[in-house]
């Protein structure tokens, strides 16, 4: 299990995350929502390890994150960030295998193109990164986290999967298989976090939702709890949105997962 | 008959581990006839098959004059040369990963300029107010100058040019423009304070030069390179994950701050150590890597070991050149690099495999 304790993050005398906690329990897709500038990647920061928060603590598995070497942290938890750009022409597959190389693979290169495979792009390892589309970079990136946990536990210890919306430049079909690679890694008993912008999908997928607003956990719970016509409206913005159909003559997609 | 088969599995689409390997031994190759063309020859008329005699033990037929040619100038010179190209190129390789970027040259960003400035600075104030320094440090002095010359440069660049991890291209050649400004003025200020002789070890040191080499050099800077060239395979699969940004380096386990500084000093190590015995050579550092780059891909396991093989063979070329061509004048090793790597560097720019400009941070 994954905790963090009264997290709080200050930078130029603006508090970007302020005294939140957050459980991340094994076999839990828990799902982070909220507007822009609510410090949804700052906490993901903070909880992967990559930033330190001024006040609070975070522990993996009872253990304190800052006695935490970055090579161990690296076998038991890996993260999906935000698009990104090389000026390098590494091989999807020479991308992925590092993230196998991260896990400390015996073969880095069998690995990675098994986990090509798990995302899709299997007949992609050959192709140059920067000549991808941004859906398919994507897509390697995510292949490179799967490649650096392959299993959701190991030796007894839960692996954690932290992704950074994950669905953002994918389509609809994509969407829907990432997040349900995340979920089969959670149902296997590993742990997942995730920012997600759009409330169907977090619905759909999430067993826990946080919703942050202003740097503070505004509610925690499940879906239905969470995703309420008072939060939107407090959060977004957006008054007697939930459940409400669109007009009669507009037609409009809801994603919907494939085995549920 | 069985045909000979690699005793490796059948490589996996876009693993290019093979491929490199496969480079890395014509490198090697290439840097055997490197080194046996920059032995024997020569504008005296000691030739290969001269060299061919005193490594087959038959030494006795050549003339003493000949065998000191060989032993006490050609020798150290080609040692010279080839640990002058492996550090700029791997310098190069590292500080192009260090910056993300593969425009990022110590000699275009202004590192080899400082590197050079701290080594004028030591002949022209080695009589004066650094005397005590320059007794203290011996045959170090200059080389050690010259490196903290080069991490001073190394080091203001990276905080200057780098924001949140991303280094801009645009800050990283402005701020060379600046350093090189700098530089040119404080070199002049020392211009118009050093003698004659001082004058004449400058020009050296601006052109560029493997001629006067000793086992001295060699010694002086065969520690700085060495470090370097130990501690590739323990950057290079930091350096690949870095290209990726340094979150994304975190998570895979890098400590992403350790590892930057000993690539500074890495770069300032490698590129402060050959300015000092060999004045600033451009273009190898940035010829060098892009070349390997397309043949083998961008991963630093094979691109910096290659890098410095390659940077040893092209430097040990290029300088028989300028031994040769003008004999028995001798043509500064910079202009040759210069006259080969700046049209391959705009190639580069422009070529289709090379450098994607819209790719650039």
């Amino acid at each position: 299990m994954i905790v963090a304790d009264n997290i709080t993050v200050t930078r130029s005398g603006r508090h970007l995350v302020q005294s939140v906690d957050i459980q991340l329990r094994p076999g839990c897709f828990t799902v982070i929502i909220g507007p822009n500038g609510a410090g949804k990647s700052t906490l993901m920061k903070v909880l992967s390890g990559e930033m330190r928060p001024d006040e609070g603590s975070v522990s993996y598995h009872g253990k304190d994150l800052n006695i935490c070497r970055p090579e161990d942290l690296a076998r038991c938890r890996a993260v999906l960030p935000q698009a990104t750009q090389l000026a390098f022409p590494f091989t999807a597959l020479e991308i992925t295998r590092m993230g196998a190389v991260a896990n400390g693979a015996l073969d880095p290169s069998d690995e990675a193109r098994k986990a090509l495979k798990r995302v899709g792009l299997q007949g992609f390892e050959r192709r140059p990164y920067p000549s991808l589309s941004g859906g398919e970079q994507q897509r390697v990136q995510f292949a490179r986290a799967l490649a650096q946990v392959p299993q959701a536990v190991r030796d007894g210890v839960p692996n954690a999967l932290f992704l950074d919306e994950p669905t953002a430049s994918l389509d609809l079909g994509h969407q829907i298989s990432v997040l349900e690679t995340a979920r089969d890694f959670a149902s296997a008993g590993g742990i997942v976090l995730a920012i997600l912008h759009d409330l169907n999908l977090a619905a759909e997928f999430a067993d826990h939702l946080v919703v942050l607003h202003h740097g503070r956990v505004v509610k925690s719970g499940i879906c239905t709890d969470a995703i309420t016509d008072d939060i939107i409206a407090k959060v977004y913005g957006i008054g007697g949105a939930v459940g409400r159909l669109p007009a009669a003559h507009m037609p409009y997609v809801l994603p919907q997962s494939r085995h549920r | 008959m069985k045909t000979l088969s690699l005793p490796l599995r059948p490589a996996i689409e876009g693993d290019r581990t093979q491929q490199g390997i496969l480079v890395m031994a014509g490198l090697a190759v290439l840097l055997v006839v490197a080194c046996l063309i920059s032995l024997g020859v020569g504008p005296t008329g000691v030739g290969l098959a001269d060299l061919f005699a005193y490594l087959t033990g038959n030494a006795d037929k050549l003339t003493t004059q000949e065998r000191v040619i060989l032993e006490a100038v050609r020798l150290p010179r080609t040692a010279l040369g080839l640990l002058v190209g492996a550090g700029l190129a791997v310098s190069g390789a590292m500080m192009q990963g260090l910056f993300r970027n593969p425009l990022a040259d110590p000699g275009i960003v202004g590192v080899t300029a400082g590197a050079g400035l701290a080594a004028v600075a030591a002949i022209v104030l080695g009589n004066g107010i650094l005397a005590p320094l320059a007794l203290l440090l011996g045959n170090q002095f200059l080389p050690l100058m010259a490196f903290f010359g080069g991490l001073i440069n190394t080091w203001a660049l990276y905080l200057i040019a780098t924001r949140d991890g991303r280094t801009s291209t645009t800050a990283l050649i402005l701020c060379g423009i600046a350093i090189g400004a700098l530089t040119a003025a404080v070199m002049g200020l020392l211009i118009v304070m050093a003698d004659d002789r001082q004058l004449r070890d400058i020009t050296f040191w601006s052109l560029g030069s493997l001629g006067g080499a000793t086992f001295g050099r060699v010694a002086s800077i065969l520690p700085f390179i060495a470090c370097v060239l130990v501690i590739i395979p323990f950057v290079a699969r930091g350096l690949d994950a870095l290209i990726l940004g340094d979150a994304a380096a975190f998570h895979m386990g890098i400590p992403v701050q350790r590892l930057k500084k000993i690539i500074i000093v890495a770069v300032a190590a490698a590129c402060g150590s050959t300015v000092a015995v060999a004045g600033s050579i451009g273009f190898v550092g940035i010829v060098v890597p892009h070349l390997l780059r397309l043949a083998m891909g961008p991963s630093h396991r094979f691109l910096l070991p290659g890098s410095a093989l390659g940077g040893g063979a092209l430097l040990l070329i290029a300088d028989s050149v300028a031994r040769t061509v003008a004999a028995p004048a001798e043509l500064p090793i910079g202009v040759i690099t210069a006259l080969f790597g700046a049209p391959v560097f705009l190639f580069l720019l422009l070529g289709k495999n090379g450098i994607s400009m819209r790719d650039l941070p």
